[in-house]
């Protein structure tokens, strides 16, 4: 089993840096010390975001821009991390899109867009990530997938589909990339309170992006494979899997 | 929708609609289109003012929990630049291990930055540091004309806005300068006092030799008997040092429900403090910051112990000259109504001048005190102290008011009507709407 690099030596590329639950971690290893690179679209919020690390303790952090739908900006954005930090011992792919579920349902372009955004590009970070990772035979691959592509529901199946993509795609990879002494680790919240979420009415089952994000970082230094956040999604899932697809399909949820 | 409470959960006025802000980009312009819809809003921080300066009923409440990022921190000099959503116990946690404090800090730490400096807050140290305005620097400010100011110390706006109840615009960002520390730990000294001269007496000592000084008292003895504590920080040694990085520190416990009305009778109140009293022996010792500076803060959500109808915080100032006959008359008449309260604090403030043109802080003694809701009656009683406040030429504090009429807030402060001028009209609170009814 790989063992995690120091906690103040970490070197850490953060895809989708801007996302609340991304920064929550992002907040844990700059306590730690580590060097960071931050990649996401809106340079204002990137930059914010990258004054808050430095503040709270990040040795380095560099900001990438990076637009996850434009596909060529995929491997030099990940080129522009490598040399800047001088190599990666983490990554974390955490950008993501909740699409209206009810425009994405009759909409077809809506719908292409939103998967394009939530699978098909995490399929070509990945896979960009996976080549370097395997090459230098260490490192840590942290995807952040979701509850909801555990099963294909009526009110979120263009968001679930693509997450399930991503928790697919993400579980062969670790097959392949253990053997290079690669973890890759599948991260699945739960509802998080998150500005992503802000539309949403809340329940007792949302979760902080402190929580979330802290329990991303846990799995990023620890040994896990798949952690769902909060933990008591797994049972809940694992019971919403074992369902049969005749009584689920009338289930409204 | 969260519950936009105030910390006494009375009164009860409900926001028609909440935003979270997350972002400090695209605020100015975003601020001018809400005051081109014609909405009136004021930014809601953790809820931690007593009564209505946080509330913003029937109109729109700015939630600035996610404006919670550090924007520097200079290890060096002391300088820290956060955005305003950013707690006081998060300060805390990032700067203690470099050997840093909050130059003056509140009973909580629960606070925002952005409801520290829109209310001036004042603590411990007032009698030699004054208030936290002083440590300001720089202050960010957007204006519902879609102006983003960075406001200093010397400009008119930045003296309206210190204490400015959150009413001249939205503060986005604040340059702080912290105190350095050795340790933290504080040395500390308790003595009990039994009336009211001794505890003027004791005090008066106590501050010369301390910079953090605050005596509880237990109102439900007239003579005024107590315990008076100060203290300092204390120096580095073998069993005083800085604390490693750490998470900021979460109340161990929570109140997880309301209590019943019949908790907070004068029979729980007066055992309660009989015990606070024996508790605290008098001598020298050495404790954390945390249990010196916010022992309530280790019980979460510790409002609730007062029942679903919350309660009143009522504090006031008054100058030292007659200030004891104030305290005293005061303190009987709550007495007499049966007004018991558990939590009564005691203090002189120094003569170090606020940079806020509203702040509450001057030369004087101030009390503190809290006293469960029971209706009108409640209401009727804190009017009257009020007046015996006007009378001694005192003030009462808006961060933890939800009673004095306008008649009593303008005699207070009667700079208000210059303060006014400096009012975003874009913003306004339950507060600002109670004092000024009929005036503006």
């Amino acid at each position: 089993m790989p063992t995690s690099p120091p906690a103040g030596s970490a070197r850490v590329l953060i895809l989708g840096a801007t996302s609340a639950i991304a920064h929550e971690t992002a907040r844990l290893y700059a306590r730690d010390g580590a060097a960071l690179a931050l990649a996401a679209r809106d340079a204002e919020r990137l930059s914010a975001n990258a004054a808050d690390l430095r503040a709270r303790g990040a040795r380095l952090v560099v900001e990438i821009p990076f637009d996850a739908a434009d596909f060529a900006r995929h491997s030099p954005a990940i080129t522009e991390a490598w040399d800047a930090l001088g190599g990666l011992d983490t990554a974390l792919v955490a950008y993501g899109t909740l699409p209206d579920q009810e425009t994405a349902a009759t909409d077809a372009a809506a719908a292409v867009e939103a998967f394009t955004l939530n699978a098909t590009s995490v399929v070509s970070v990945l896979t960009h990530l996976a080549v370097r990772f395997e090459a230098q035979r260490s490192g840590v691959i942290g995807v952040v997938s979701s509850v909801a592509g555990d099963r294909g529901r009526p009110s979120n199946y263009v968001y679930g589909a693509a997450k399930g993509a991503v928790t697919l795609f993400a579980g062969g990879l670790r097959g392949r990339l253990q053997k290079a002494g690669v973890r890759v680790v599948t991260v699945k919240p739960g509802f998080v309170d998150t500005p992503m979420t802000s539309h949403v009415a809340k329940n007792p089952l949302f979760a902080s992006p402190e929580a979330v994000g802290a329990t991303i970082y846990r799995a990023l230094r620890g040994s896990a494979d798949v952690v769902y956040a909060p933990g008591f999604w797994r049972p809940v899932m694992a019971g919403i899997r074992a369902v049969p697809e005749r009584v689920f399909k009338r289930l409204n949820l | 929708m969260a519950a936009y409470e105030s910390w006494g959960r009375t009164p009860v006025a409900p926001p028609a609609r909440a935003e979270r802000l997350a972002w400090r980009s695209g605020l100015p312009r975003h601020l001018a289109d809400l005051a081109a819809r014609g909405e009136t809003v004021l930014a809601y921080g953790r809820g931690r003012s007593y009564g209505d300066a946080c509330l913003n009923g029937g109109r729109t409440i700015l939630d600035t929990a996610g404006l919670d990022r550090f924007l520097a921190f200079d290890p060096h000099t002391g300088v820290l630049h956060a955005e305003a959503g950013v707690t006081l116990a998060e300060v805390l946690a990032l700067v203690v291990p470099h050997g840093w404090f909050l130059p003056v800090t509140p009973g909580t730490k629960y606070v925002t930055l952005g409801g520290a400096v829109a209310q001036d807050v004042h603590g411990k140290n007032h009698h030699v540091a004054g208030t936290i305005g002083r440590f300001v620097r720089r202050l960010g400010l957007v204006r519902s004309t879609g102006e983003a100011l960075n406001l200093v110390p010397g400009d008119l706006l930045f003296a309206a806005t210190v204490a400015g109840l959150g009413l001249t615009g939205l503060i986005t960002d604040i340059e702080l300068q912290l105190i350095r520390i050795a340790s933290d730990r504080i040395d500390q000294t308790t003595a009990r006092f039994r009336s009211l001269d001794e505890f003027f007496s004791l005090s008066a000592a106590a501050s010369a030799r301390s910079p953090y000084v605050v005596a509880w008292l237990d109102t439900l003895r007239a003579e005024g008997r107590g315990v008076l504590m100060d203290g300092d920080h204390a120096p580095a040694g073998p069993d005083a040092s800085l604390p490693a990085p750490a998470a900021p520190h979460t109340p161990r416990v929570t109140l997880p429900i309301d209590a019943p009305s019949w908790a907070l009778r004068p029979l729980t109140v007066r055992a309660l403090n009989e015990t606070y009293f024996r508790l605290n022996r008098p001598g020298r010792s050495r404790l954390a910051y945390e249990p010196f500076f916010y022992p309530l803060d280790a019980v979460g959500g510790w409002n609730r112990g007062y029942g679903r109808r919350g309660f009143y915080q009522y504090q006031f100032v008054v100058p030292l000259g007659d200030g004891a006959a104030a305290v005293r008359d005061v303190l009987g008449r709550l007495a007499r109504a049966g007004a018991g309260s558990f939590l009564a604090v005691l203090k002189t403030f120094g003569d170090v001048p606020s940079p806020g043109m509203m702040s509450f802080p001057r030369p004087g003694v101030t009390l503190a005190l809290d006293l469960a809701n029971r209706g009108d009656a409640t209401v009727r009683l804190l009017q009257t102290c009020d007046v015996v406040v006007r009378d001694a030429g005192g003030a009462v504090y808006p961060a933890k008011d939800a009673c004095m009429t306008p008649e009593s807030f303008q005699a207070f402060f009667p700079q208000w009507e210059a303060f006014a001028e400096y009012v975003d009209p874009a913003f306004s609170s339950t507060f600002w709407r109670r004092v000024t009814a009929g005036r503006l």
